[in-house]
C-alpha cells in the first residue's frame, strides 16, 4: 500500500517528521540506506523463507538483488561502510519504504510497500541502558505520532540460552536445542526425540560403523570413515568435509550409548518455552520453574529484572504488558530482549517492533561481535490506528 | 457460431515427441498449418480445435491466464510455477510420458545423511563450520522452498541452476540439489544419493484445462470429444 492518494502521502510525511524529531533529539542521526540491496545477504542471514516474501530479482549482469524487505540489515552495512572496523558507537534513524510479498494478496495491515521509521543504537556496551533507550524511544515516538492506548510484548532470546547452560546438557545436545530453538515446528518433535532416546537412524551398515566409531579417538574415527568411503566407492566431494562426516557419526554413536535425555529435563524446557504473564510474574514463574529443576538462573532473571526496572523508570507500564519466552522465535538474528508495541491485542499487525542483535554485524562483515539494538515503526498501521486515515 | 477450443502442446523438449506421438494413437493427430517452421496447427479429425505449438513454461503461462481452454505441460511446471493450482487448472488427465521425478539429492559420501530431518542437524553444522547456510542448488525454487518448510528444515539457501545441477555440488557451488530424475542414472554418475524420503514430487505430462479460459458449449463439447478418444483408446 503506497501511499495512493496525496492526502495520504501529506499525512504519512506529517507523521514521519514527528517521528524523526524524536529519534534525533534522541541522538539518532538520520541516515537513508539504499533500496536496491544485495538479495545474498538477505538469503543467507534471515534464510530462504525471506525469498518467499521479498521482491528479489537479477540485473543484466547477473547480479542477484533485492527490495529491501526491511532496514536493519542495510542499515548495518551503512554503519560497517563507515566504521569497518566497528569499534565506535553510532546511533542512526530513517524513515523509508520497504517491500514484502503477501501471500494472501496485499491489504490495508499487511501492504506490500510500506514505510518503515526506526532506529539502530551500534556498538554501546552497556547493553542494559541502551535497550531501555530504544524501547523507551519506541515508545516516545509513536506517543508523539497521537497513540495513546498501546501495549507492549517482550521476550529474552538470551534467557532460552541461559537455561540450556545451566541445565548442562552434553555439548551436542546443547548445540543441538540452541539451533532448533529456531526452528519451532521442529523443535518440540527433536525434543520428545531426545527424551524417548530414539535415533533418527539405528539401523543399517552406517550405524554400524558408527557404533564401532564410539571407542576409537577422533583423529583414528575420520580414518576409519575414509576407509569405509574408499570400500563402498564413495569419494569425498563437495565443501563437507570427512571431519563434518566424522563429527556427525560420532554423535549419533554417543546417542546410542547415552542414556536419553532425562524426562524432566524435556518438561522443563516444555514448561519453560510456555511461559506468558506480565514481565514480573512471567520472571517469578521462570525462577519457579529454576528452582523445581534445581538449577541457578538468578544471574540471568536479574539481568531481564533490571531491564524492566529502568524501563518503569522511563515511564513504562510494565504491569501491563506481557512477557513471552516463544517471542521472537521467528527472527534468527535477534539475540537478546525482544519486543513490540501492540494496540487492541492485535499480535500479528503490531505497530513496531525491535530487538536486540549481537550477531548480525559481525555476519554482515564485521571483525567482531557488535552490540546492536533497534527498533522499527511500521508507520502506515501506526497512522491508521491514531486515526489519520479514514 | 461454429465450435471452438484451443490446446497448447509441447513446441520442443522432451515432451514434444511424446505428445505428438499420444494424439496420434488416440486418433487426434496434430497438423501444422502454414510452414512447417510455424507454430500453429488443427487437430486432425476435429474441426474447430486450434493447436499452438508453445514452450512447456509458455504454455503454463497460457492456461494461468486462460488463453488457451487446454493445455499438455508437466506437473512439475505447473506445481513450481502457479501460486494457486487447484484455482487455475483442473488435471484432466496424466499421459503417461514425461514421467520426472522432483527429488532431493546430496552427495552420496554423505553416509550420516539419510532423511530430511538430517539435512537441518548438517545445517546447523555447516554453519558453525563455515559461516554460511548450506546451498541447494535448483530451478525449482517454489517446490524446494515448500517441500523445506514442511520437513521442518530451513537453515538453507538456494542457487538458481538452469542447466547441469548434478555437477554444482562436486564443484563445490552447492551442497546438495533439488532435480528432476527419471531413472537415477545421472544422479549416481555424479556421485549423488536420494534421500529416504527426498521425494517432493512424482510428475508426469498432463491433459490440463484452463479455469479462466471461456467455457462456452461448443469448447465443451470439443473438450468432452477429446476425452473420449482418449477414454476410448485407453479402454
Amino acid at each position: 500500500m503506497a501511499a495512493e492518494s496525496a492526502r495520504k502521502f501529506e499525512a504519512l510525511e506529517a507523521q514521519a517528521a514527528t517521528l524523526l524529531d524524536v529519534f534525533r533529539r534522541g541522538g539518532y542521526e538520520q541516515v537513508a540506506p539504499s533500496i536496491i540491496q544485495p538479495a545474498d545477504i538477505f538469503l543467507d542471514q534471515i534464510g530462504e523463507a525471506i525469498r518467499g516474501r521479498t521482491y528479489v530479482f537479477t540485473d543484466l549482469t547477473g547480479e542477484e538483488l533485492c527490495l529491501r524487505p526491511d532496514l536493519t540489515v542495510p542499515v548495518s552495512r551503512l554503519y560497517l561502510e563507515r566504521h569497518p572496523r566497528a569499534d565506535v558507537e553510532a546511533r542512526y534513524c530513517y524513515n523509508g519504504p520497504a517491500f514484502r510479498f503477501q501471500q494472501r494478496g496485499a491489504s490495508q495491515t499487511h501492504p506490500r510497500e510500506f514505510r518503515q521509521a526506526g532506529i539502530e543504537c551500534f556498538g554501546v556496551a552497556d547493553r542494559d541502558n541502551a535497550d531501555a533507550e530504544v524501547v523507551l524511544l519506541a515508545a516516545d515516538a509513536v506517543r508523539s505520532a497521537g497513540l495513546k492506548e498501546f501495549r507492549f510484548r517482550f521476550g529474552e532470546i538470551a534467557l532460552f540460552y541461559s537455561l540450556l547452560d545451566a541445565l548442562s546438557l552434553p555439548e551436542r545436545w546443547w548445540l543441538k536445542l540452541r539451533h532448533y530453538f529456531w526452528r519451532p515446528p521442529a523443535f518440540h518433535t527433536l525434543l520428545s526425540r531426545l527424551a524417548k532416546g530414539e535415533s533418527s537412524d539405528s539401523d543399517g551398515p552406517v550405524a554400524e560403523l558408527a557404533a564401532t566409531l564410539g571407542a576409537q579417538d577422533p583423529s583414528r574415527a575420520e580414518e576409519l570413515v575414509a576407509n569405509y568411503l574408499e570400500t563402498n566407492d564413495l569419494p569425498l566431494s563437495g565443501n563437507r568435509t570427512l571431519g563434518e562426516i566424522t563429527e556427525r557419526l560420532l554423535d549419533h554413536a554417543a546417542d546410542l550409548r547415552a542414556e536419553p535425555l532425562p524426562r524432566e529435563v524435556a518438561t522443563i524446557i516444555d514448561y519453560y518455552l510456555a511461559v506468558d504473564a506480565s514481565p514480573r510474574e512471567a520472571i517469578d514463574r521462570i525462577a519457579t520453574i529454576g528452582q523445581g529443576a534445581g538449577i541457578d538462573l538468578g544471574p540471568a532473571l536479574y539481568v531481564l529484572s533490571r531491564r524492566f526496572d529502568l524501563l518503569e523508570e522511563g515511564g513504562i507500564n510494565v504491569g501491563s504488558a506481557s512477557f513471552a519466552t516463544e517471542f521472537g522465535r521467528d527472527l534468527e538474528y535477534y539475540s537478546g530482549l525482544v519486543f513490540q508495541i501492540e494496540v487492541g491485542g492485535d499480535k500479528a499487525s503490531p505497530i513496531a517492533g525491535g530487538g536486540r542483535y549481537d550477531g548480525l554485524l559481525r555476519s554482515v562483515g564485521a571483525p567482531a561481535e557488535v552490540p546492536a539494538v533497534g527498533s522499527a515503526v511500521h508507520t502506515e498501521r501506526l497512522l491508521a490506528s491514531v486515526g489519520g486515515l479514514s | 457460431m461454429p465450435a471452438k477450443l484451443s490446446i497448447a502442446v509441447p513446441a520442443k523438449g522432451r515432451l514434444k515427441d511424446a505428445a505428438a506421438a499420444l494424439f496420434e494413437q488416440v486418433g487426434l493427430a496434430l497438423r501444422k498449418t502454414g510452414h512447417e517452421r510455424g507454430y500453429s496447427g488443427v487437430m486432425h479429425k476435429l474441426d474447430g480445435v486450434e493447436v499452438a505449438f508453445l514452450s512447456a513454461a509458455e504454455i503454463v503461462h497460457q492456461l494461468k491466464i486462460g488463453r488457451v481452454h487446454l493445455g499438455v505441460t508437466g506437473e512439475d511446471l505447473i506445481r513450481e510455477t502457479l501460486p494457486d493450482v487447484e484455482g487455475s487448472v483442473e488435471f484432466l488427465r496424466p499421459l503417461g510420458f514425461g514421467r520426472a521425478d522432483v527429488v532431493v539429492a546430496v552427495p552420496d559420501c554423505w553416509i550420516d545423511v539419510v532423511r530430511m530431518a538430517d539435512l537441518e542437524d548438517v545445517a546447523a553444522q555447516f554453519a558453525r563450520q563455515h559461516g554460511r547456510r548450506l546451498r541447494v542448488a535448483t530451478k525449482y525454487l517454489n517446490l524446494t522452498r515448500r517441500f523445506f518448510a514442511s520437513a521442518g528444515v530451513a537453515g538453507y539457501r538456494i542457487v538458481e541452476s538452469v542447466g547441469a545441477t548434478e555437477g554444482t555440488p562436486v564443484a563445490g557451488t552447492a551442497e546438495l540439489i533439488v532435480d528432476i530424475t527419471t531413472t537415477g542414472t545421472t544422479l549416481a554418475a555424479n556421485h549423488l544419493k536420494l534421500l529416504e524420503d527426498g521425494l517432493i514430487l512424482k510428475s508426469q505430462a498432463h491433459l490440463f484445462a484452463a479455469r479462466g479460459a471461456e467455457w462456452n458449449k461448443g469448447a465443451i463439447r470439443l473438450r468432452d470429444a477429446i476425452l473420449d478418444r482418449f477414454a476410448g483408446a485407453a479402454a
